[in-house]
């Protein structure tokens, strides 16, 4: 089957072949393994790193490939079949909304710093924006940043933030105008190691399960200002535009993720035998398998829609949100039944169907949940 | 050092295989295609050698215009440029040697690398032919001692060796009783057993530059080799499918049936 036909070129396929043999052998093997150890080796972010996958939309100056956004898409699309999710999230995290604000918003000083080492995978980034009373509600974040001198003192606390533990500098979201709302919210980037900044215990989740996600606290941590990104009070835009991609990133990821479960789905039902025959043999799972092939396909041609205009630079912020929300709510469900197919198997933690099911259930939550996406899309429509 | 490797396209091992019900062939729609894994064994080698001692790998694959997809992997892990040999009916290993003899006396290289045999029909007949047509030295499955985890493998040192004056390699052969050390004169043909080397993924920058490398085309009428082929199919079957094991009791019932049933022992 073609999916991506006029999208993805030759050598586009061509990379994701290579990236297919590297999640093959050097992922997939050790995916079970990991998620139970709830780590995956820090090691994976230096041979990323060493691969080229860190910088694939990155300038060259700063070791990227200057590749493009859509190699990025195919490395997101084939990382979502390694068969872990807190692999692809840990991984991802790096490569879209940790270096991305860097990118976008960084000087040339600030990505020597941080943006260069990240992409050879010698630090690892986190991005810091949900707090424990403001998640969805961006604007309403309560960490903050005052300016003494040629320093930010920044007073607060995160949540849920992925790479948190192992994270070598943090691009915060903070207040620097608790006074103006959305107006007064800018970027910082926090080191590791740096006075009054310390990172909390290692959140135990149902799905995710390789990546650490961490709590982080910020007590008169004293920060220089030139760490600052970008213009004091642009963080409200400068999240919203990093948002984007991670968001068309959560949509690849989860066709992707279908993809390996629809295709182990597909093999299972002809192999299983009940009542003498394979269930393949039941009108009721070909109809249904039918119905998960079509879903599937159409999230990911909305996928595929959303990532064109944005590529075009397109003002895409209703389709990406559509997309985000389509894929990974159509994820959820082709998990479910997926596992249904599977029987007692599927509950089983030795199949993959499980942690598919269990690492779905981020998609519609994380990067803005699914009611926010309405919210934007509501927005959109001039309500 | 001149090298000259193989690019077969074959199918993907992770596709499911079906023959067809007239047994003419094998079901060709939903197929995944990718280059003949000993092959890529050969492509590696002949690069790690290039990169050793100067010189260029150049890659040759025969069949329709879909091999290019093959040839453009080989360039992009590497290799200067490619030759195509465009041929759309059906071959044998005769005619292939034949075809590769061409090739090799209009490219000269010191040195041809091919896979042992190819993943769809497992002959292990091409590079033997080959050396024969030559009058070249052969040496074939060519392995290595040291383990595919080791730090030459992974500093992707070559397993196959030059020797001091240049002249000759010397190759570790798997064989039967275990392994075997050959000295071949330069020319030589050598064919790649699985364990040679782990071969370089094509990287990115690597797939870009191979877009804009050379493939030449050529045809079996261009280089004057008449292809029909001396072996016919009459047809293909799917193998018997295993029947179901039984569980034995205890070792005597085992012994029993080995001896009475089994009759091996
Ligand atoms: C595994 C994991 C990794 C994460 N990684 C990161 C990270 O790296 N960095 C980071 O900053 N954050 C991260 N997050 C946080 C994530 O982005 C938030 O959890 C998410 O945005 C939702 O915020 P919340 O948890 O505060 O939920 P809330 O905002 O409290 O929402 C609770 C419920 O209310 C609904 N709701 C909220 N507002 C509205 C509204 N206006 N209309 C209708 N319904 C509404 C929500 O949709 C949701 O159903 C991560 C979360 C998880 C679970």
């Amino acid at each position: 089957m073609l999916h991506g036909q006029g999208l993805f070129q030759e050598e586009h396929e061509a990379f994701r072949r290579t990236v297919r043999a590297v999640v093959e052998k050097e992922l997939r093997p050790f995916a079970q393994e990991w998620e139970a150890k709830e780590e995956f080796p820090r090691e994976l972010f230096r041979r990323f790193g060493e691969l080229g996958f860190l910088g694939l939309k990155y300038p060259e100056a700063y070791g990227g490939s200057a590749a493009g956004e859509l190699y990025e898409a195919v490395l997101l699309e084939e990382l979502g079949r390694c068969g872990s999710g807190g692999v692809s999230a840990g991984l991802g995290a790096q490569f879209t909304i940790s270096t991305g604000p860097l990118h976008l918003f960084g000087t040339e000083d600030q990505k020597h710093r941080w943006l260069a080492p990240a992409i050879r995978g010698e630090k690892v980034g986190a991005l810091g924006i949900t707090e424990p009373d403001a998640g969805s509600d961006v604007a309403g974040i309560r960490t903050t940043a005052h300016r003494d001198g040629d320093h930010y003192v920044i007073n607060g606390s995160k949540t849920y933030i992925t790479n948190g533990v192992r994270a070598d500098f943090v691009v915060l979201a903070v207040k620097t105008d608790p006074s103006r709302g959305h107006k007064g919210l800018s970027m910082v980037v926090v080191e590791k190691g740096t006075p009054g900044f310390s990172v909390g215990r290692k959140l135990q989740k149902l799905g995710w399960r390789a990546s650490d996600t961490a709590e982080l606290f910020f007590e008169d941590c004293r920060v220089p200002a030139e760490n600052l990104l970008g213009v004091e009070g642009q963080g409200f835009s400068q999240i919203m535009g990093n948002f984007q991609w991670e968001r068309l990133s959560l949509a690849l990821g989860a066709v992707g993720a279908m993809d390996d479960m629809l295709e182990t789905a597909l093999e299972h039902v002809k192999q299983r035998r009940a009542f003498g025959q394979t269930l393949s043999g039941f009108q009721v799972v070909r109809h249904k398998l039918a119905e998960l092939f079509t879903s599937r396909e159409c999230a990911r041609q909305l996928t595929y829609h959303a990532l064109r205009l944005h590529l075009a630079g397109e003002y895409a912020v209703a389709q990406t949100s559509m997309a985000k929300k389509v894929a990974t709510e159509t994820c959820c469900r082709v998990a479910d039944e997926c596992l249904q197919l599977h029987g007692g198997a599927g509950y089983m933690m030795e199949y993959d169907i499980q942690r598919h099911w269990r690492d779905a259930r981020l998609g519609p939550i994380g990067g803005g949940t699914s009611e926010v996406m309405n919210e934007i899309i509501a927005k959109q429509l001039g309500l | 050092m001149k090298i000259l490797v193989t690019a077969k396209r074959v199918e993907d091992p992770e596709s499911k295989i079906k023959v067809k019900p007239d047994g003419s062939g094998i079901v060709q729609e939903g197929l995944k295609y990718k280059i003949n894994p000993f092959d890529e064994i050969g492509v590696e080698e002949g690069l790690r050698l290039a990169a050793k001692h100067g010189g260029e790998v150049v890659v040759v694959s025969i069949g329709t215009k879909d091999v290019q997809e093959q040839l453009r992997h080989a360039l992009a892990m590497g290799a200067t440029r490619a030759v195509w040999v465009n041929h759309a009916g059906a071959l044998d290993q005769l005619g292939i040697a034949a075809l590769l003899q061409k090739v090799v006396e209009k490219e000269k290289p010191d040195l041809v690398v091919l896979g042992k045999q190819s993943i769809d029909d497992d002959q292990n007949q091409v590079g033997q032919y080959l050396a024969e047509f030559l009058g070249w030295g052969q040496a074939t499955f060519a392995s290595k001692v040291e383990s595919l985890e080791s730090e030459a493998e992974k500093n992707k040192v070559p397993a196959v060796a030059l020797t001091a004056d240049g002249k000759a390699v010397r190759v570790v052969r798997e064989v039967d009783n275990g392994l075997a050390t050959l000295e071949v004169q330069l020319p030589a043909v050598v064919t790649t057993d699985l364990r040679l080397n782990q071969p370089r993924y094509a990287s990115l920058p690597g797939i870009m530059k191979a877009k804009s490398k050379p493939i030449e085309e050529l045809t079996p009428e261009k280089l004057g080799v008449d292809v029909t082929p001396r072996i016919q199919v009459l047809k293909m079957s799917a193998p018997p499918a295993r029947k179901a094991g039984i569980k034995v009791p205890d070792v005597a019932t085992l012994v029993e049936k080995l001896h009475n049933e089994a009759k091996v022992v």
